[in-house]
């Protein structure tokens, strides 16, 4: 596109809008309008092969609200995410914390961050389907290995505790290396004046943790917890391919009561988009409580020195 | 002096140990995978090996037998998916992120707030909406659902956007728009390539992420011959063929994972490098 330069001054302003068109355009179709349309069809009785639908009100919310299955599997998947995430936070914060010492310095650096990330890219379905076999019963290796160990082999997959402990980990063992990593960034992004300063008062590593570190990591424990809890709420893959949400539905996350609303059973779409837009709007306060409880309250009085 | 030495030394082993049983909780579960993988299903049920053994033949035989798998198929369709959603991704990412950072017009600082903002939206509850979409122009069973809507991607316009702002690019535009280059040319032939660490990173997690979709295969693709590699993993628990077929299920996981696992060793310092690139920084 050749452009003759008539004036002195030119205005490239309207390259931002075409620059930008392929990605809203296709936000606004991929995303914006499947929403909408989730809206709508929450107000319908859509099912089936039907392609009319009549509206029906507040009918579906009014059903969705009072469905135990639907409250139960939102419990199932905060159950799962907390126990899931509170090691995720300690051991991600604790390892960044660790590699990013100027005291404790540890060997292998490298060598261990290659192993800690490596579960987060692996595929979640496919790990998921492994430990399920390796926690079966009778085979399973971890059973094989506490029968060695003088133990009795336990019926992981029975287990209420047991199934949800488990996905529990798995999530745990296929995050707290990214987690890690985005602390580690959050560290080295701080002023290594502040460090300097914490230390010429004469902090020792407690104190500068708590008093320096930890509150200059602020944006990043926000952007942390918020994207986890919004990908928690979410849990769909690994909880599906470990167990399916047996023993009885106990593990059965809310995405997963959303699919087989939609493509098992009566596929009634209806119900699922109803759910889904409850989920919404269920993810949406705590990410706005988040934010308000995070929320940088000295972000006027920063001096030079601040982040 | 020296019992803090001794004292550091000591908790040095200690965490030291500490990052070493991590990596073994990292290891132990894939070496079970390949290990057993390898062994017979009556093998598996007898106890733990440490060392392969030689049925995988047999458990292959057991895989390619079920119907309708064939992996070369299966393979492609994820590649095929994952390869053009990153790169449909990638491309509009890095124009948006562009338009976003160099020119100036109405509505920049709202986009730019809009973009955090889209971040954070749970993707998966309008998958409902999106389904009945796709349904209605009948687009189900077909690979164009999983890959256009990448072109809208927030996170990665996102991480674009912060490494444009970390950049200092005004000079080389300038002296290019006075050689008479257009704005597009400017793009491809210039900021294409200083925007490539950033690009590598990109392509690497949005192919990831893609390869690794379980949800929205499951959804559309209902056809056997489009499965990807995550719909054959899921057929390897619920398609009641495989149900005692321990050594099997393990050479499918194999199967599915190695290739990432080599891809990962190959490339884990750009990988571990670029995760933390595009972090927020304020």
């Amino acid at each position: 596109m050749k452009r003759r330069n008539r004036k002195k001054n030119v205005s490239y302003g309207r390259y931002g809008y075409i620059f930008l068109t392929p990605f809203i355009l296709s936000y606004l179709i991929f995303q914006i309008y499947p929403l909408i349309y989730t809206v709508r069809i929450s107000f319908s009785d859509l099912k089936g092969f039907a392609t009319k639908m009549n509206f029906v009100g507040l009918a579906n919310y009014a059903r969705i609200l009072t469905s135990d299955a639907y409250w139960d599997s939102i419990w199932n998947t905060i159950v799962i995410w907390v126990v899931n995430f509170i090691p995720q936070l300690f051991f991600g914060l604790f390892l960044a914390v660790l590699f990013t010492s100027s005291t404790v310095k540890v060997r292998g650096q490298g060598f261990f961050k290659v192993f800690m990330y490596l579960p987060n890219i692996i595929t979640a379905a496919a790990v998921a389907l492994l430990f399920s076999q390796l926690f079966g019963y009778p085979e399973g290796a971890i059973n094989t290995i506490l029968v060695r160990l003088g133990f009795e082999k336990f019926e992981f997959m029975r287990n209420v505790a047991a199934t949800r402990g488990v996905i529990s980990y798995i999530y745990f063992w296929m995050w707290y290396g990214y987690t890690m990593l985005m602390f580690i960034a959050g560290i080295l992004g701080i002023n290594p004046a502040i460090f300097e300063a914490a230390r010429i008062d004469g902090a020792n590593n407690i104190q500068t943790f708590f008093y320096v570190t930890l509150p200059s990591l602020r944006t990043m424990m926000l952007y942390i917890l918020v994207t986890c809890m919004v990908g928690g709420f979410q849990n769909f893959d690994i909880v599906r391919m470990y167990n399916n949400g047996a023993p009885n539905n106990k593990s059965l996350t809310v995405m997963m009561y959303i699919y087989n609303q939609a493509f098992s059973g009566d596929f009634k779409y209806s119900a699922a988009a109803a759910a889904s837009v409850v989920l919404f709007l269920i993810i949406a306060t705590f990410s706005v409580l988040l934010f308000i409880l995070m929320r940088d309250r000295d972000k006027g009085k920063k001096g030079v020195g601040g982040r | 002096m020296k019992k803090n030495r001794i004292q550091i030394r000591i908790i040095r082993v200690l965490l030291f140990l500490l990052c070493c049983f991590l990596t073994f909780l990292t290891i132990f579960p894939l070496w079970t995978m390949i290990v057993n993988a390898t062994r017979s299903s009556v093998q598996i049920q007898q106890g733990m090996a440490i060392l392969p053994s030689t049925h995988l033949m047999e458990n292959w035989a057991v895989i390619m037998g079920r119907s309708g798998v064939n992996l070369l198929t299966i393979f492609r369709n994820s590649v095929v998916i994952a390869g053009g959603a990153t790169a449909l991704c990638v491309y509009c990412s890095a124009l948006a992120a562009y338009g976003l950072v160099t020119y100036r017009f109405r509505g920049r600082t709202f986009l730019d707030t809009f973009i955090i903002v889209a971040m954070m939206v749970p993707t998966s509850v309008s998958l409902i909406g999106f389904y009945r979409f796709m349904y209605s122009i009948g687009l189900t069973n077909n690979f164009i659902p999983l890959i256009l809507p990448a072109m809208a991607t927030p996170g990665t316009v996102f991480f674009m956007r912060q490494y444009l702002l970390g950049i200092s690019y005004t000079e080389i535009i300038e002296s290019a728009r006075i050689d008479g280059a257009g704005e597009f040319k400017i793009f491809n032939r210039i900021m294409l390539p200083m925007l490539s660490p950033a690009i590598a990173t990109q392509v690497i997690f949005s192919f990831v992420a893609s390869w690794n979709n379980l949800l929205m295969p499951l959804m559309l693709l209902t056809d056997k011959s489009k499965r990807t590699v995550t719909l054959f993993i899921a057929s390897l628990k619920f398609a009641n063929v495989y149900a005692i077929e321990y050594g099997a299920i393990y050479l499918g996981c194999a199967i599915s994972l190695v290739p990432i696992l080599v891809v990962y060793f190959l490339l884990s310092k750009w990988i571990i490098a670029g995760v933390a690139l595009g972090s927020v920084k304020e």
